[in-house]
């Protein structure tokens, strides 16, 4: 999503884009966040002439080893943002969309975030899963949605979870001990992190556990330009939330207890560190703010102010960034630093389990999923194991889904079925044969009637040759079944004919009448017979070969 | 019989007999047979039919009456089999009635069978009349054999036991009906119906049904457990061969059942000079599948007089599983191998592999059996503590995925992904872990041990019951590493463990988890306990927040937590570990006393956990003199007594109780508590301080808490406060120089208290007493009458079997109140 202005205004994109309506507003929100703590610090000038290959190979380490950096990219605007976020068109979850007629395109609940999809590509005889960041804990949103999962093709399967080692309720009770240990000792908690997702979590754990752990009288600081939004939009989404959270809106209640803590002035949020946030600063405290690569945003703030003593904290929650990377530029550090990442997508265990209850015939996923992580090689567990293996691809790489689309289709309209008179081949399999013409429009196929022959309006006009021939033609029948050679040599001997040898061929039998110079050429959708000049024995083999089949 | 259930007899029998009237339910019924079987355990059974008649006409009846109720069809099977249980009585009921109840002519053939309860009441009822020979040509004569070979397989798994029980029983009882001397060497010398039953469980055992086997083989499992008779030999000459040829089999059938087989066949006293069994088992070891040979091997290692090399297979058995986990790990810690054979049993390994359940469970059940093993005597010699200590890290460490497997070991890898955060195995391996601390290792597995264990404390990935076990393993292992002798500290390993841990304790004490803060305080407690004395742990202690973060843990909002927070800061306070006050502007600040605080959760806590734990720290501080009640002691007492007494918790009642004893033991000059195993009886206190003690007693108001609760709902309270009472009342025997005040109005006025108490009013409160009061109504008390009284459970009165028989009578007599008010 945060990358959504780069693809829509710079790529020459003219598409639609399909997203769910808190996607949007919780996207629009960080995206917000982003440009504006880009454009708080504005830069009077750009460098980039380091950029140069040749000049970057010279830099120190992390610079020289930064990828592509000529396809880097400044942030994007409000503008563009806005411009982005007009090309989508809002999905609801289980909604079908027509893709130009060729396929059907649904979102359901992944159960990550609000608002968040996993997506069902289905044609008429095909159907592909993509799963993106999924997650099967019973957190806010609603759950996965894994019962449309099943019967499927292909699974594709990505956004697992960037730690999994660290299970997220091991890592929420670390979260809260290490804030109740600091804070007990008379010590900041600093917790840098985006203004939604798992913060809601966190805010409600806060809300249970801040009077067991003797916290009621520390104060909770959410700092964000878009703070308020976020917590307000995640009150008013009911029908993404979890079923629990749903019934509490009809009470009517807020679904989620942020609104509680806010309320009753435990928790406090403000735009920025300026203004009212000065005055009402109090320690010790815990404050939650971005960005959490530390690079920008009021978290840089305190990072300076907290820093120097070891009585304070600063505890990741989020696993985008490398938090050894992010504290680099602020060593010597004396604050404690704590790493929670707290990752609710699906880990190896619940991927498995997944699999199991969807069974897909094919499950195609990112190469890395299919091997240990090089750190740990010899964690078996930590790789999608199943049958049959997964196929797995590389980034930008374009893929042959295993299966082919072998059938179509098509629409008889009403009046054509009507005049159809199906004759039953055997019980339960009936055949007609259909004279019509197809027609292909947006990927849809419709048999239609054939148009009627123009009736001669009085002979103004001199009739073509070619129009009659349609009521011209006796349409033969249509024949069907196989000829036992046996039998039918039986029956040839019956009507007097002699000396029949039969030879087999590669796709069938050759009956050769030897005295009467004729040849029967019998193969699985052909028959032949072969007599010179002697129509009238023709005719008396042809009315035998067709005794054994049926016509319709 | 008394006269009055003999009066009340006829009644009840004439009651159970008729279909129209309700049936007591089962347990009263129970408590029937219960009463019977004390009466025909005493004396004799023909008398007691002589003397009730209508017990006669109730088995008489029984099988006649159409519609009765199922259960007193069973009940009257039952009552049958007990009476004839003695011989006389079985000749005098053999004639007509036995046969009508036990035979075609009784529920037998009716519909009354289709009951389970029916068919157990006809199996038990032979059970207790099969006790002497005639049993056996009665039951013959019933054709009764066949019937009880038939319900082996009954639907009902509890007729289906009492079958298999009863056939076993039979068999001998119809070797042991032999009265010349033992039965003949070989089988077809046995009496027909032991034949029989041979030949029936032969049959079983060579069916290829499977449930047939497994009945066989638990016939053969009671009787080799039951029987330490010589036949027993012949017996198993005879059927061992079949018994080895189930092991032939892939797999083996009823597995479990032959398990039984060979333990209780190897127990047996009458097979101890019988070798063969010995080589069965050995073949067993070899065939069973892993999770079966597990259970065997342990039962044999238990066993006194196992052959060691049998020992030692079926260890190399019980050790495989672990041995085969240490295969599959590199850098597995400790001296390679275990007594398991190089080459690990691949039946092992593809046991463990089959399944995540199976290797889970396979795993659990090794770890479980090495854990019994480990502390008994006859455990094998020498014990490979070391491979084991690494075997149980190498567990441990694949459960957290830090294990490296074996390069080219796909048992390694697959062992990884199925083990990785298997919170059973982790139990069970902490568990064996913990137990392996009573014998020591060398010093660098003791620390890949502690290495293990600090990990697991460490990560938050361990959940609740696996962080409790890691706990209770690590202060196993603390306190194994006991103090080198002429050193008054802890070994370096240990002091750095220490230093890592306090970090992580103080962590697992914030946790918003309540059962690990409960864990880490049950920890806190317990390792304070041990090493109070070592100055480096009090160092380490003092210098962390883990006392401050104890104390702040009496508020929180779990009351278990809040109990275990009081024992611990108690503890604490005792071995005079206080907290000091956190936070950095109070550095060195006064010491808060904890009594207040302490006493403030006896008095207000709302649940009962933290306030049984305040009064057994307050009990343990009198006893150990602690510094804040020997500022006066009195006045402690008094508090917490005026707060236990209104306390609505009876333990919390009954601790008072204990406080009070020690109380009293202390100012009777009576240090500590008595042994209770010593023979002579405790001495009398001097006079004097008796006199000091009871004045002691009354001002801290001691006497006036022990009389109220006297007469306390709760028995054990009045219980305990009866000793207490006649603990004083001892103490004083002697003491003649004292003027009694007997007829004096002080102690009117107590009596009249005591008896207005008794009578449930409790609102009054007795005002100052005076010692000489206090004797004299403790002498005209009946104490030892009351104490009788008390010992009496207290449904005594109705668990008679009058009120029985009355009991069982109302309710058939309520019906027939009805039924007249329907007329």
């Amino acid at each position: 999503m945060m990358a959504l202005p780069y693809i829509t205004e710079h790529t020459g994109f003219t598409g639609t884009v399909y997203a769910t309506e808190p996607t949007v507003q919780i996207g629009r929100l960080l995206m917000e966040e982003l440009v504006n703590f880009t454009e708080r610090v504005p830069k009077a000038q750009s460098a980039s002439l380091w950029k140069n290959k040749d000049t970057q190979r010279l830099l120190p380490s992390p610079l020289k080893d930064a990828v592509e950096v000529s396809t880097w990219r400044r942030c994007y605007t409000m503008q563009e943002v806005n411009s982005a976020l007009s090309k989508i068109q809002l999905v609801g979850y289980s909604q079908k969309i027509e893709l130009f007629g060729a396929v059907q395109v649904t979102p359901l609940s992944s159960g990550y975030a609000l608002g968040s999809s996993n997506w069902i590509i289905q044609s008429h005889y095909e159907k592909v899963s993509y799963v993106s960041g999924s997650s099967l804990l019973t957190t806010h949103p609603q759950p996965m949605d894994q019962a449309s999962l099943k019967n499927s093709d292909v699974l594709v399967l990505t956004g697992l979870t960037q730690i999994p080692t660290a299970n997220p309720d091991g890592m929420v009770g670390e979260f809260f001990s290490n804030l109740a240990l600091t804070v007990r000792n008379g010590g900041n908690v600093l917790v840098p992190c985006y203004p939604s997702g798992v913060i809601y979590d966190l805010l409600e754990c806060l809300y249970q556990y801040i009077d067991s752990a003797g916290l009621s009288s520390i104060p909770f600081y959410f700092i964000s330009p878009v703070a308020n939004s976020s917590l307000e939009f995640s009150q008013i989404f009911a029908e993404w939330l979890c079923h629990n959270k749903q019934t509490k809106v009809y009470l009517p209640e807020p679904p989620f207890p942020h609104a509680e803590l806010i309320q009753t002035n435990k928790l406090k949020h403000y735009p920025s560190i300026h203004g009212d946030f000065s005055n009402d600063f109090r320690q010790p405290c815990v404050v939650f703010t971005g960005h959490p690569s530390l690079r920008f945003g009021d978290v840089v703030h305190f990072m300076e102010l907290w820093g120097k003593s070891s009585l304070n904290t600063v505890i990741f929650t989020e696993p985008d960034f490398s938090y050894l990377e992010a504290l680099a530029p602020y060593q010597p550090l004396a604050m404690k630093c704590i790493y929670c990442p707290i990752d609710t997508r699906l880990n190896f265990i619940q991927v498995s389990k997944l699999l199991k209850e969807v069974q897909p015939l094919h499950v195609v996923c990112p190469e890395q999923y299919t091997q240990p992580p090089p750190a740990q090689a010899h964690r078996m567990d930590l790789m999608i194991d199943c049958q049959p293996p997964p196929m797995s691809y590389r980034r930008a790489e374009v893929l042959a889904l295993p299966f082919k689309r072998r059938y179509e289709k098509i629409e008889i309209m009403p009046e054509l079925a009507d005049s159809l008179v199906p004759m039953e081949m055997k019980p339960g399999v009936s055949l007609a044969t259909v004279s019509a013409v197809l027609h292909t429009k947006d990927n849809k196929h419709a048999l239609q009637p054939p148009p009627r022959p123009i009736q001669p309006t009085g002979g103004k006009k001199r009739k073509r040759v070619t129009d009659d021939i349609p009521d011209c033609k006796v349409l033969k029948p249509l024949l069907s079944g196989s000829i036992p050679v046996e039998q039918f040599v039986q029956t040839l001997e019956k009507h007097g004919f002699s000396d029949i040898k039969v030879e087999d061929t590669a796709k069938g039998h050759i009956v050769l009448l030897q005295e009467a110079e004729t040849l029967i050429q019998i193969e699985e959708d052909s028959t032949h017979i072969i007599c010179d000049n002697d129509e009238m024995l023709r005719v008396r083999l042809r009315d035998l070969v067709l005794k054994f089949l049926q016509k319709f | 019989m008394d006269p009055e259930c003999a009066q009340l007899l006829p009644a009840l029998c004439a009651a159970l007999t008729d279909p129209r009237q309700p049936v007591a339910d089962d347990t009263c019924l129970e408590k029937l047979l219960d009463w019977f079987k004390t009466l025909t355990e005493a004396g004799s059974s023909l008398q007691l039919l002589q003397d009730s008649p209508c017990l006669v006409e109730l088995l008489l009846q029984v099988p006649k009456a159409p519609g009765l109720s199922p259960r007193v069809l069973a009940f009257s099977l039952r009552l049958a089999g007990l009476l004839a249980a003695q011989e006389d009585c079985f000749q005098f009921l053999q004639g007509e009635l036995l046969p009508g109840l036990f035979g075609e002519a009784g529920p037998l053939g009716g519909a009354a069978w289709t009951a389970p309860t029916v068919r157990s009441g006809w199996i038990q009822g032979l059970r207790s009349l099969a006790q002497h020979p005639s049993a056996l040509h009665f039951l013959a004569d019933l054709g009764a054999l066949d019937t009880v070979v038939s319900l082996q397989g009954d639907s009902s798994l509890f007729v289906a036991s009492a079958a298999g029980q009863l056939l076993a029983h039979l068999l001998g009882l119809s070797l042991r009906g032999q009265a010349e001397g033992s039965p003949g060497p070989q089988v077809c010398d046995w009496p027909a119906s032991a034949q029989r039953i041979v030949g029936h469980i032969e049959e079983s055992l060579c069916s290829p049904a499977a449930p047939r086997v497994t009945q066989a083989l638990n016939v053969l499992t009671t009787t080799f457990g039951h029987c330490h008779q010589l036949w027993a030999q012949v017996l198993w000459a005879r059927l061992s061969p079949l018994a080895a040829c189930l092991l032939e089999k892939d797999p083996v059938p009823a597995a479990h059942s032959l398990v039984d087989l060979l333990l209780s066949a190897a127990r047996s006293p009458a097979l101890s000079s019988d070798r063969s069994r010995w080589e069965t088992v050995a073949q067993a070891l070899g065939r069973l599948s892993p999770a079966h040979a597990g259970p065997l091997a342990l039962g044999l290692l238990t066993l006194q007089d196992c052959p060691q090399a049998l020992s030692a297979q079926a260890f190399t058995v019980l050790l495989q599983p672990l041995a085969c986990v240490l295969k599959a790990a590199t850098q597995a810690p400790g001296p390679p191998g275990l007594p398991a054979g190089p080459e690990g049993d691949p039946a092992v390994a593809d046991a463990l592999l089959s399944s995540r359940s199976a290797c889970v469970g396979l795993l659990c059940q090794t770890l479980a059996h090495l854990e019994l093993l480990q502390p008994l005597p006859q455990r094998p010699a020498p014990w490979p503590q070391a491979p084991l200590l690494g075997a149980a890290v190498t567990v441990l460490r694949f459960c957290n995925g830090s294990a490296v497997p074996a390069s080219g070991s796909d048992v390694g890898g697959r062992l990884c992904a199925i083990l990785a955060g298997c919170v059973r195995v982790q139990r069970a391996a902490l568990g064996f872990l913990g137990a392996l601390s009573a014998d020591t290792g060398p010093p660098e597995l003791v620390t890949q041990v502690f290495a293990v264990l600090l990990d697991y404390l460490q990560s938050p990935d361990s959940s609740p019951t696996v962080l409790k076990k890691a706990f209770q393993a690590t202060l196993r292992w603390l306190l194994s590493a006991r103090t080198p002798p002429g050193c008054c500290d802890l070994d370096p390993p240990t002091q750095l463990l220490l230093r890592e841990l306090l970090p992580v304790l103080q962590r697992r004490l914030c946790s918003p988890c309540w059962e690990v803060r409960d864990s880490g305080l049950e920890f806190l407690t317990q390792v304070v306990g041990c090493w109070a004395g070592q100055a480096g742990f009090r160092h380490a202690l003092l210098a962390s927040e883990v006392p401050q973060l104890a104390q702040q843990l009496l508020q929180d909002p779990e009351s278990y937590v809040r109990a275990s927070a009081v024992t611990a800061v108690g503890q604490l306070s005792s071995r005079g570990l206080p907290a000091t006050p956190a936070g950095p502007e109070h550095p060195g600040g006064p010491q808060k006393s904890l009594l207040p605080e302490l006493l403030h959760v006896l008095a207000a806590d709302s649940e009962g956990f933290p306030r049984r734990a305040a009064m057994q720290v307050f009990t343990q501080w009198l006893r150990d003199g602690h510094a804040e009640v020997a500022e006066d002691t009195e006045r402690f007492v008094a508090r917490v007594l005026q707060a236990a007494s209104r306390d609505l918790d009876w333990e919390v009642r009954a601790q008072g109780l204990e406080l009070a004893r020690v109380f009293l033991e202390q100012t009777l000059g009576q240090p500590g508590s008595r042994c209770p195993y010593a023979v002579a009886a405790p001495e009398a206190a001097a006079p004097g301080r008796v006199a000091q003690a009871l004045r002691a007693a009354c001002r801290v108001q001691l006497v006036e808490f022990a009389f109220r609760a006297l007469f306390d709902y709760d028995r054990p309270v009045a219980q305990k406060s009866c000793d207490l009472l006649l603990f004083l009342r001892d103490q004083a025997a002697p003491w003649d120089s004292l003027q009694e005040a007997r007829g004096s109005p002080d102690v009117a006025s107590v009596e009249a208290a005591l008896r207005r108490w008794r009578a449930g009013e409790q609102g009054q409160p007795l005002g100052p007493l005076e010692p000489e009061a206090v004797l004299a109504v403790l002498r005209s008390m009946d104490l030892e009458g009351l104490r009788g009284a008390l010992a009496e459970s207290s449904d005594h009165v109705e668990r008679n079997p009058q009120s029985l028989l009355q009991d069982m009578l109302a309710t058939v007599g309520i019906l027939g109140d009805n039924e007249a008010d329907c007329y």
